[in-house]
C-alpha cells in the first residue's frame, strides 16, 4: 500500500508533537522514523494508525486521504514498544483477537493463528498465559497479532528496544526478512540509528517535530543535508572542527588554530566562498593513525595526543586532543595505543563535510 | 605524607547467631498476640453467649451458679420471620449497592479516566467535595426527594419513602464518590498501548472497556464489591430514618430494635442475632478474596 503524508501537523495546546511531516512510502517498503527521544516519531506513527486526529494535513493510503477513516478500518496491524499485549488471555487469544472481531468462522480462525504462530516460532506456545513468556517470546506474539489479519500496513514503535542486544540482533533479521517476503508496507520508529540503517529501505530522520531528512540510508551517511543528520547518523558519531576554509597557493586549506589541512577543491569551494568560520565535520572511519608522516600525506597530517582509550573488541574508540581541538578516531587493536601516547593522524578530507554554522545547513549537499 | 582520618572500624557484619533469631522471633510474635488479645477476647465472649443462658465474664453460667448452661433458646429467633425478612431486606440493600455502585464506578472512572470531555475537571473536584459532606448532614433534604421520587407512578413504589429501593438508591448515591475515584484510579494505571493495539485490532470503544480494560481493573472491582457490600450491610443510619415499621428493617435496624425495646436487654439474644447478621459477610469475603490477592501479573513489559 502507498502510504502519504502530506503537512501532517499534531499540536496540543502549547506543544507540537509533528510539524508538517510530508512523505510518501511506496508500497512493499520499510521507511524507518529516527531521531531523538521526544521528536514526535510515536506521534506520527499513531496520526497513521488513526489513534491521534491530526491537527492539520492529510495521511492518505493508496491515493485515498484516510483522516476520518477508523483505526480499525484501515487496515494496519502496530506493534507496540511495550507489546501491549492482553495479560487476561492467552496466546492463542491474543493472536486470534482481530480475527475474532472479524467474526470469521472457527476453523478459519484456528488454522490463520496456527499459521501464523509458527512462522514466529511460538506454535507451540499458544495456550500459555502471557505472563508465562519470556520478552522474546511477548515480541514474537506481539508481531503474530499484527500479521494475523494480513494487514496492508505495518507500523512498528521502538518493537525492540526492551530485548537484550544479542536477542534484538536476531530479532531485527528476522522482522526484515518477514517484511520482505511478506511485501508489507512498514513504518519502523527507533531511536536506534543502527536498526534504522539495517533494516530501512528509507530514513526519515526527525528532529523536534520537524522531518529533517528523508533519504536512503547511504545518501543520509554519504551526504547529510544538515548539521543535525550529520551528527545523528553514523556511531560512533562524526567529529566537528570549526575552521576557515581559505586559499593558499591555489590550494584550499582548512584551518584553526589546531588545525591545517589540505581540501580538495570538490569539497572546499562553497566552504571557501563563506566569510568566516564554518564547521567541518569528519568521520572517525576517515581519519588514519600511522607510525610515520609519509611526504605523500603532507598538508593531511596532524599530532595530537590519546586522552581516552574505549576498547570496542575489534577496534579501539580513541579519544585524541589536537591542541585542546578533541576528536574520537577507530584505531586497530594491535596498535595498542595508550592514554598520553602521541598519536600521527592522516585525515582522508576528500570525505570531509561542510555546514553553515548559522543555517546549519550543508555547504555540500544543500 | 598527610594522614586521613578512619573512622572508627566497624564490628564484622557477620550472620547474626541462631539463638538471637529466634528469640528475635518469640519476641515478636508474643507481641502480636498480646496485642490482638482484648479483640479475640470480644469474639470469644461474642461466640460463648450465643449459646449460653447467662455469662460470667467469659464463663457460662447456669441457673444455680456452676459452670454450664449450654443453650440454643438464644438462637430461637431463626424460627421468626422477622429475622429472614430483615435479613433478606439486607441483602437486596447490599446487592443493589454492589451492583449499582460497581457499574457506575466502573464505566464512570473509565471515562474520566480515559475520555476528555468538557466539565471532566469540575466533575472529579465536585465528586471529592460531595464526598466530604456526612450523610447525617443531607438527611432532610434526602427526605424530600425520596416523597418526591415516591409520588412518581409505578416505580415510585419501589424506590420512594419507606422503600428499601429508596433506601439502597440513596446508599448507591453516597458511595458513589468514594467508587469512581477508586477505579479512576485503577484506570489511570493502565497503559494506553493496549487500548490502542485493541482498537487497531477492531474493537469498539465500548468493546475495548468491556473486554480488555475491566479485566485488567478485576482486583478493583473485587475490593470496591467488598466495600460496597460491608457498607449496605452494616448500614443503619439511612435505612433506620427512612423506614418505618418492620416490614422495610434491615438487619442492623432489627438488631437495634431488639436493644432499644423497653424490656430488659437480653444480651445473649443480641450476640446471637449479631453473630448471625456476621454470617453473610465472612461467606462474601470467602468467595471474593482470592480475587481480591490475585493481582495480575506481567503482560506489558517496560513503559
Ligand atoms: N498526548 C499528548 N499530550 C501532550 N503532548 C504530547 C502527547 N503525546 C506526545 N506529546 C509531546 O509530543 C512530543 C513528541 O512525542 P512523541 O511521543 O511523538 O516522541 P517520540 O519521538 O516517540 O519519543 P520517544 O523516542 O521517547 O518515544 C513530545 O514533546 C511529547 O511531550
Ligand atoms: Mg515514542
Amino acid at each position: 500500500m502507498r502510504v502519504e503524508l502530506d503537512n501532517l501537523t499534531k499540536s496540543w495546546d502549547e506543544v507540537i508533537g509533528a510539524d508538517s511531516i510530508t512523505l510518501d512510502i511506496a508500497d512493499g517498503e520499510l521507511v524507518a522514523f529516527l531521531g531523538p527521544s521526544g521528536c514526535g516519531k510515536t506521534t506520527t506513527l499513531l496520526m497513521v494508525a488513526g489513534i491521534y486526529k491530526p491537527t492539520a494535513g492529510t495521511i492518505s493510503f493508496d491515493g485515498q486521504v484516510v483522516n476520518e477513516v477508523a483505526p480499525k478500518d484501515r487496515g494496519i496491524g502496530m506493534v507496540f514498544q511495550s507489546y501491549a499485549l492482553y495479560p487476561h488471555m492467552t496466546v492463542f487469544g491474543n493472536i486470534s483477537y482481530p480475527l475474532r472481531l472479524q467474526k470469521l468462522n472457527k476453523g478459519v480462525i484456528k488454522e490463520r493463528v496456527q499459521t501464523v504462530a509458527d512462522m514466529m516460532g511460538i506454535g507451540d506456545l499458544l495456550e500459555r498465559k502471557i505472563a508465562q513468556l519470556s520478552g522474546g517470546q511477548q515480541q514474537r506474539v506481539a508481531l503474530g497479532r499484527a500479521l494475523v489479519k494480513e494487514p496492508q500496513l505495518l507500523l512498528f514503535d521502538e518493537p525492540l528496544s526492551n530485548l537484550d542486544a544479542r536477542l534484538r540482533l536476531t530479532m531485527r533479521g528476522e522482522i526484515k526478512r518477514l517484511q520482505e517476503d511478506l511485501g508489507i508496507t512498514s513504518i519502523y520508529v527507533t531511536h536506534d540509528q543502527v536498526e534504522a540503517m539495517t533494516m530501512a529501505d528509507r530514513i526519515a530522520v526527525m528532529s523536534k517535530g520537524v522531518l529533517q531528512a528523508y533519504d536512503v540510508p547511504e545518501a543520509l551517511y554519504d551526504r547529510p543535508k544538515t548539521l543535525f543528520v550529520a551528527a545523528f547518523v553514523g556511531n560512533p558519531p562524526m567529529n566537528f572542527f570549526d575552521v576557515e576554509v581559505m586559499r593558499v597557493n591555489g590550494d584550499l586549506r582548512a584551518k584553526s588554530d589546531a588545525i591545517d589541512l589540505v581540501i580538495p577543491h570538490d569539497r572546499g569551494e562553497k566552504a571557501a566562498a563563506v566569510d568566516g568560520k564554518v564547521i567541518m565535520g569528519v568521520r572517525p572511519e576517515d581519519v588514519d593513525v600511522v607510525d610515520d608522516a609519509s611526504p605523500a600525506a603532507e598538508g593531511l597530517t596532524l599530532a595530537g595526543e590519546a586522552v581516552v582509550v574505549e576498547p570496542l573488541g575489534r577496534e579501539d574508540l580513541v579519544g585524541i586532543s589536537i591542541n585542546g581541538v578533541d576528536l574520537r578516531v577507530l584505531v586497530d587493536k594491535t596498535r595498542g595505543v595508550r592514554v598520553g601516547d602521541t598519536i600521527t593522524l592522516v585525515f582522508n578530507t576528500s570525505r570531509a563535510q561542510f555546514f553553515d554554522p548559522e543555517t546549519e545547513a550543508s555547504l555540500l549537499w544543500a | 605524607m598527610t594522614t586521613v582520618e578512619t573512622a572508627p572500624p566497624r564490628p564484622a557484619a557477620g550472620p547474626i547467631p541462631r539463638s538471637r533469631q529466634k528469640m528475635g522471633r518469640y519476641f515478636a510474635y508474643g507481641f502480636l498476640i498480646l496485642s490482638i488479645i482484648p479483640i479475640l477476647v470480644g469474639y470469644a465472649w461474642l461466640i460463648i453467649a450465643t449459646v449460653s443462658a447467662r455469662t460470667q465474664g467469659l464463663l457460662p453460667k447456669n441457673a444455680e451458679g456452676g459452670i454450664g448452661g449450654f443453650t440454643l433458646s438464644n438462637w430461637d429467633f431463626v424460627f421468626e420471620s422477622a429475622i429472614w425478612n430483615a435479613m433478606l431486606n439486607s441483602l437486596l440493600i447490599a446487592v443493589f449497592m454492589v451492583i449499582g455502585v460497581g457499574l457506575a464506578s466502573t464505566s464512570g472512572g473509565y471515562a474520566l479516566s480515559r475520555m476528555k470531555f468538557a466539565g471532566r475537571k469540575t466533575f472529579l473536584t465536585g465528586t471529592l467535595v460531595l464526598h466530604a459532606f456526612k450523610a447525617e448532614m443531607l438527611l432532610i433534604a434526602i427526605f424530600f426527594v425520596l416523597r418526591f421520587l415516591g409520588d412518581i407512578p409505578i416505580i415510585g413504589g419501589f424506590i420512594g419513602f419507606n422503600t428499601v429501593g429508596g433506601v439502597a438508591l440513596v446508599m448507591v448515591a453516597l458511595e458513589l464518590p468514594l467508587g469512581i475515584w477508586l477505579m479512576k484510579g485503577f484506570f489511570d494505571n493502565l497503559s494506553w498501548d493496549m487500548e490502542r493495539a485493541a482498537l487497531i485490532d477492531g474493537a469498539s470503544r465500548f468493546r475495548v472497556w468491556w473486554q480488555i480494560m475491566v479485566p485488567q481493573v478485576r482486583p478493583g472491582i473485587a475490593a470496591l464489591s467488598l466495600f460496597t457490600f460491608i457498607v449496605g450491610w452494616n448500614a443503619y443510619l439511612v435505612p433506620f430514618t427512612f423506614t418505618i415499621g418492620t416490614k422495610v428493617a434491615n438487619m442492623p435496624v432489627f438488631l437495634n430494635q431488639l436493644i432499644s425495646d423497653t424490656a430488659p436487654v437480653n444480651w445473649n439474644l443480641v450476640a446471637a442475632v449479631g453473630l448471625f447478621q456476621m454470617i453473610p459477610l465472612i461467606i462474601f469475603f470467602i468467595f471474593t478474596q482470592e480475587l481480591l490477592l490475585n493481582i495480575y501479573a506481567g503482560g506489558s513489559k517496560g513503559t
